[in-house]
Order: C-alpha cells, then structure tokens, then sequence
C-alpha cells in the first residue's frame, strides 16, 4: 500500500480536544465540561514545566562550564636578554615563554617579538601579529620591512603601514631595562579590536 | 513455509516495519524517477553518503589523535605513518571534507535554480542554509586539527576574525582560544567543536531536513509560467504525483543509491591514489617564516581579503559574511511564491552567477595569491642577464637584496604582487622611477628612508637597461 505523504497522514497532529476557552488553567471558571480539559491541560503544563525546569537546572552547570574561562592573566614583564645581546639600531626576533603555562601547552605556550634596540638605553618591542587578521609577519632587514605572508601587508621598521590591507600599525609592547637585562610586557594574540594602542 | 513466515511476521510486527517503511514508500514526481532531471536530485543524497563516510573515518581518526597541543602533531604523524591504511584514511576524511563542501555547494544551487524553496519548503531550504554554515565549519575546524604551522595560525586568523564581531568579537574571540591566548586549551575547544558539537549538529538538522523532504514530498521540476501558489500548490502536487504511479521505492531511489555509492568509491580509491594534504611543518609561532595557507575551501575568503578595495575592512570582514548569512535564511520567507522556473527569474539567476562566479575566481586568485611575497627568490646572474657590465649587476644585487624582487618579476624572476618591471623602461622615464622608488605608490612601499642615493641611482640604472638585455638562454 502506497501512502501519500504531502500534508498527509505522516506527521499530522491528533485531533485537538476541543476546549470551550483557550487561556489554560482559567478555564475552571467555566462550568462543568471544561473540567477535565483544564485538569488535563494542568497536567501538561506541569510535564513541560518539569522537563523545561530540569533542562535549566542541568544548563546552569554545563553551559557555565562550557564558556568557562581561565582567569584573566596578569601581563607578566618577560626576560627576553641582557643588553649586549642587542645592537644598535637591529631588529631582532626574540621569544620567550607564556607565563604559568599548562603542563601540556607545549608550542602553544610559546612566543615571540620583534624587539629594536634603538640607543644605549631604549628598545622598542612589536607584537608579531599582522593587524590585518593575525599572521606572523616576517621581518627583512635587506628591505627594511615586516612583510606578512598571507596577504601582502608591509610595515615599515616603526610598525607603520606602508602597503597591503593592514589598517593599524603593529602593535607595540613596553619594554624596560633592568640591570642590564631587557624585559618585555607580554601581550596575548591580540584579539582585533581589543588593546590595539 | 508457514515456519519461515512466522518469525518474520513476528519481526515486521514488533519492529512496526509498516510505519518504518512509510518515508521510501510514496510516490516521487516523474521527472525525479527518469530521464536526465532525474539526476538533478541526486546531489542530497551524495552529501548523506558524503557524511557517512566521514562519520566513519573520523571515528578511526579519532581512536588514534591526541587532542593536546603537545602532542596532536606527533599523533598525526603516527596516523600518517603507522596506524595500517592510516594515509589513506587520512585522505579519505581529507578527500571527503571537500567533496561535502562541492557537494552542499551544488545541491544548494540546485535548489535554487529550481526555485525548491519555495511554499510549502521553507524550512527544508533554511536548515540546509545552516547545514552548509556547519559544513563549513567542520571544514574549518577540521584543518586545524592537524596542528601544523597552517593549523595553529588558522586558530589565530579565526579568533582575529572573530574579535571583529560586533559587540560580541572580544568574547567570541576568546571563546574560540579557550582563553586571552592561545594555550593549553585551544586545540582540545576546537576538538569538541570538531568532534562533537558540530557533528551532533548536524545530525539533528540531517533528521529534520530528511523528515521535511519526505513530509513535503521532493518538489516537480518547474515549469515556466506556473507559478506556485499557496492555496493550490499542495493539492496540485498530491494530484500530479498520483497521477503519474511512479513510486520512490525503487524507481525514485536507485539512481541516489547508485551516485551516492560513487561518491563513497571515488573518495576511497582518491585516498590511496592522492592521501591527505600534506602536514606542515611541526606548530611553532616563534617561527616567523611561517607562510600559512588555509585548505582549499576557505581559499576564496583568503582571497576576498585581499583584493577587497582598502579600506572597507569592517564590511568585508564582518558585515557582508554576516549579511549574505541572513540573506540566505530569510530568503524563502521573504520570496515564498510566484514563478520557479528560471527564466522567469532572471535577477535570482545572475545574482546566482554572480556569486558562483566570484566564489571561483576568488578560490583560483587565492590559489595563486599573487599578493604574497616571493621570498625564495634567487638574485638574477650575470648570465641570466647575458651582461658582465658590473653597475648592471649591482643594481641586480640590490633589486634583490632590498626585496623589489619579493614583489617584482624581472625575466621572469620574482614575485607577482607589483608589475613585471622588466620592460618599465619603455612606460618610463629615469626621473618617474626614481620618484616612484623613493615615494612608493599604492601597495609599493616608499623606499625613501630604506636606500642610499647610490642605491637608487643603481636600481634606476638597472631597470633602464634591463629591457635592452638579452637574457643568454632565450
Ligand atoms: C626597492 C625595490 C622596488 C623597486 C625598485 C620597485 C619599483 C617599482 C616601480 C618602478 C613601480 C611602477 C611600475 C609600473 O607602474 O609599471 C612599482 C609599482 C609597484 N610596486 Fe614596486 N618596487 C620595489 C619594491 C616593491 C615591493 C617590496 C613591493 C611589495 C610589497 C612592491 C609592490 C609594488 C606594487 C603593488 C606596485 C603597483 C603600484 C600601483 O600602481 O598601485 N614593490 N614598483
Ligand atoms: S594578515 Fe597580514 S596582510 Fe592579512
């Protein structure tokens, strides 16, 4: 036997008990017959109530785990050298590792920077990540230029766009000295639209 | 024979196998069942065996990935090296992500040309919008879990574009690290997503978009100057398709069984024949001579950034992707009615052939990509320029080592984002190459504070002359 399926038999909702009144539990104040639809839509709305109450309770656990995040990090100042390491007017790549790392993080935990040693005393330090959307950019000294692979973005050596689709400058990190040693404040991958100063 | 029929009314009963048969038990419209159109309706079914398969072989997938950032790279290379078929099943996942995203992408034009969205199927279209959305993220999540140089950058790129969002981008882009940064908890977030999350998705809108095609019926080819109206169009279609006699089961099936069956051997003999992208090399972001390139299905987007006119950042980024998304889901409710056929809807089909179009262009741009940067290129030799005249190799040294040539081919040697310079000699003077030099224009940066005088005076030299050269092996 065939059946027909279009706005057929398949899926098609039971007869509806006819109710005198539509607005659920106020239909008691009727007489006589509606009893037993107002009990029965009762029951109902204590069946839903039920499941839709269990579905919260259990959310509230699960969800809040799900977008749980670690708590904010501290930017840490990072040893990246002691000053003899640098010369004048170079850029170099330096790295160094996320403070307080999972065991586990392996590469994940791992970073780098541009840093600049400009005069005796000064650094400047950049964050790796294209503004454009985040690929590394590389730095040519022959050129004097932080080229980005992905899509032709080019800074210049004080972070400045020079070409391609980048529209901010690269982000600069603080640098400092200490006792010969030179330290940079870590940012994380930054985000677009966050911390961009 | 009264023994054998027993137990299997025993079984058809208990297993209600009337009712279970109802979904394949109807009839189709004629020209799914016969002829060239019925081809046309193949391509879901395709995507349903597409699925299987991956369901199957990311099961084995997963029984040997370790989802920690430590690790996941080695496990992969284990996989590839010593889990027995293990490169073939690899390609089979890898050969079958694209033939999902090629075989959504056709359905949906299908559907569309054909006008199937719309009355009474609206929601079959707007749970395959969000089907294709999915596949396409299980293609994005899925190629970053080979955690290579490609596959942590991806995360990267993925979070930049998120933090772009409206409102939400800080969050959202924290959510898709698992945190500020990326970090011990990336690589297992997108995992779940991957493995779980995503797929269980999928299933549930599978379920519905299943259970709506049956429940609606597959729509009749249209026909020109019929157009659908709501208050006919059912009963209109029951009488056309019992009219015709031709039932699913088997007539309206075997030719989606048969395709689907292909699908399922050409992705399996492509696994042993071409395997798996390659991996990278091993996740490491202190290596800043990463060159990372998305998988071919995300290449057109890799492509749209960066030819998309400067400036318009926000729009391309976030607002047109987030657009065309809406556009899609709301379509059948705002265009449920009138004409199917597709001469009679000439603005839905150039905006179709515009879109397809750009989607191929984009994706063989972006192959290309053109924008980045040659940095394997080799300085040009005194024999390749059939010329020992040392100011000219000189000024070669430098067109190289200032890095003109990442972006600049000379016979043939360089990159391709500026023009080929080799004959500039003849669209310019000395004086205009010096100042476009030292100025830049457009994307060439100014070299102003990056070359000495003599430097630039050798390169306008070199590029006055190169044209005259003759390079000796030509
Ligand atoms: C010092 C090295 C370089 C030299 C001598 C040089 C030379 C030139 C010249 C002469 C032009 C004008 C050509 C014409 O209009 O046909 C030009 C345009 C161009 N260059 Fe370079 N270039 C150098 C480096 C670069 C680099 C590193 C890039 C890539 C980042 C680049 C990208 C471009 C682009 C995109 C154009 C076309 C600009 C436009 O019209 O909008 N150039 N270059
Ligand atoms: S990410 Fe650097 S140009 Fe796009």
């Amino acid at each position: 036997m065939l059946y027909r399926v279009t706005g057929g038999r398949l899926g098609q909702p039971p007869d509806k008990p006819k109710s005198g009144c539509s607005g659920g539990c106020g239909c008691s104040d009727s007489a006589g017959g509606a009893r037993p639809t107002s009990r029965r839509e009762f029951l109902g709305l204590i069946g839903v109530g039920t499941a839709g109450l269990a579905a919260m309770v259990a959310g509230i656990p699960i969800i809040g785990a799900l977008f749980s995040k670690p708590a904010r990090s501290e930017q840490v100042w990072q040893l990246v050298g002691s000053i003899d390491d640098f010369e004048i007017d170079e850029t170099v790549k330096v790295e160094f590792i996320d403070d307080d790392p999972a065991p586990w993080a392996g590469p994940a935990a791992r970073n780098a920077a541009y840093l600049r040693r400009i005069d005796d005393e000064e650094f400047t330090a950049f964050s790796i990540y294209c503004t454009h959307v985040g690929c590394p950019v590389a730095w040519r000294e022959g050129a004097s230029l932080f080229i980005c692979p992905c899509h032709g973005g080019v800074f210049d050596r004080e972070g400045e766009v020079v070409a391609g689709p980048p529209e901010t400058p690269l982000v600069r990190l603080d640098t400092r000295l200490r006792d010969g040693q030179v330290e940079i404040l870590a940012a994380p991958v930054p985000v677009t639209g966050r911390r961009r100063s | 024979m009264n023994l054998l029929r027993r137990p299997v009314e025993f079984v058809k009963d208990r297993l209600g196998y009337e009712t279970m048969k109802k979904p394949i038990d109807h009839y189709a419209p004629p020209e799914t069942t016969e002829g060239v159109s019925q081809w046309a309706y193949v391509f879901g079914f395709g995507i349903l065996a597409s699925f299987i398969l991956q369901v199957a072989t990311g099961i084995v997938l997963a029984t040997n990935y370790v989802p920690s950032p430590d690790t996941a790279y080695q496990s992969v290379e284990y996989i590839t090296d010593e889990v027995r078929f293990g490169n073939v099943i690899r390609g089979m996942h890898w050969i079958g992500a694209s033939s999902m995203v090629i075989l959504v992408l056709i359905h949906a034009m299908r559907v569309f040309l054909t006008g199937s969205y719309k009355y009474p199927r609206e929601f079959n279209w707007i749970s395959g919008v969000v089907l294709l959305y999915l596949t396409f993220g299980m293609a994005l999540t899925g190629q970053l879990l080979r955690w290579d140089q490609h596959g942590v950058w991806t995360v990267v790129v993925a979070a930049n574009f998120a933090g772009r969002a409206p409102l939400v981008g800080e969050h959202l882009g924290e959510f898709i690290l698992a945190g500020e940064t990326l970090s011990g908890g990336t690589l297992t977030q997108f995992y779940a997503l991957h493995v779980f999350i995503l797929p269980i998705a999928i299933v549930l809108l599978i379920g519905l978009h299943m259970f709506l095609v049956t429940y609606h019926g597959i729509s009749e080819l249209p026909r020109a100057g019929k157009p659908v109206d709501p208050e006919t169009y059912r009963s209109e279609y029951n009488t056309y398709v019992e009219k015709h006699q031709r039932p699913y089961w088997p007539r309206g099936i075997w030719n989606e069984l048969v395709f689907g069956g292909l699908v399922v051997i050409v992705i399996t003999v492509l696994g042993f024949l071409v395997g798996p992208r390659e991996l990278g090399p091993p996740p490491d972001l202190t290596d800043l001579e990463a060159q990372p390139r998305p998988d071919w299905f995300l290449v057109w987007y890799y492509a749209l950034i960066s030819v998309k006119p400067h400036g318009y950042e926000e729009f391309f980024l976030v607002y047109l992707p987030i657009a065309f998304f809406v556009f899609l889901l709301i379509l059948p409710l705002i265009a449920n009615r009138g004409e199917r056929h597709p001469s009679r809807r000439p603005f839905a089909i150039v905006g179709l052939s515009i879109v397809a179009g750009l989607f191929i262009m984009l994706t063989v741009v972006g192959l290309r990509a053109p924008w980045v940067p040659d940095y394997e290129t080799e300085p040009l030799q005194a024999e390749q320029l059939g010329t020992e005249e040392p100011y000219i190799l000189q000024g070669a040294m430098v067109f190289h080592e200032r890095g003109c040539q990442y972006c600049h081919q000379i016979h043939g040697e360089g990159g391709d984002w500026g023009p080929d310079l080799t004959n500039v000699s003849s669209r310019m003077g000395s004086e205009q190459i010096a100042v476009r030099i030292v100025q830049g224009i457009g994307n060439m940066p100014a070299y102003q504070e990056i070359l000495t005088t003599e430097e630039v005076d050798l390169l306008v030299e070199f590029l006055i002359e190169v044209d005259e050269l003759e390079p000796a092996d030509s």
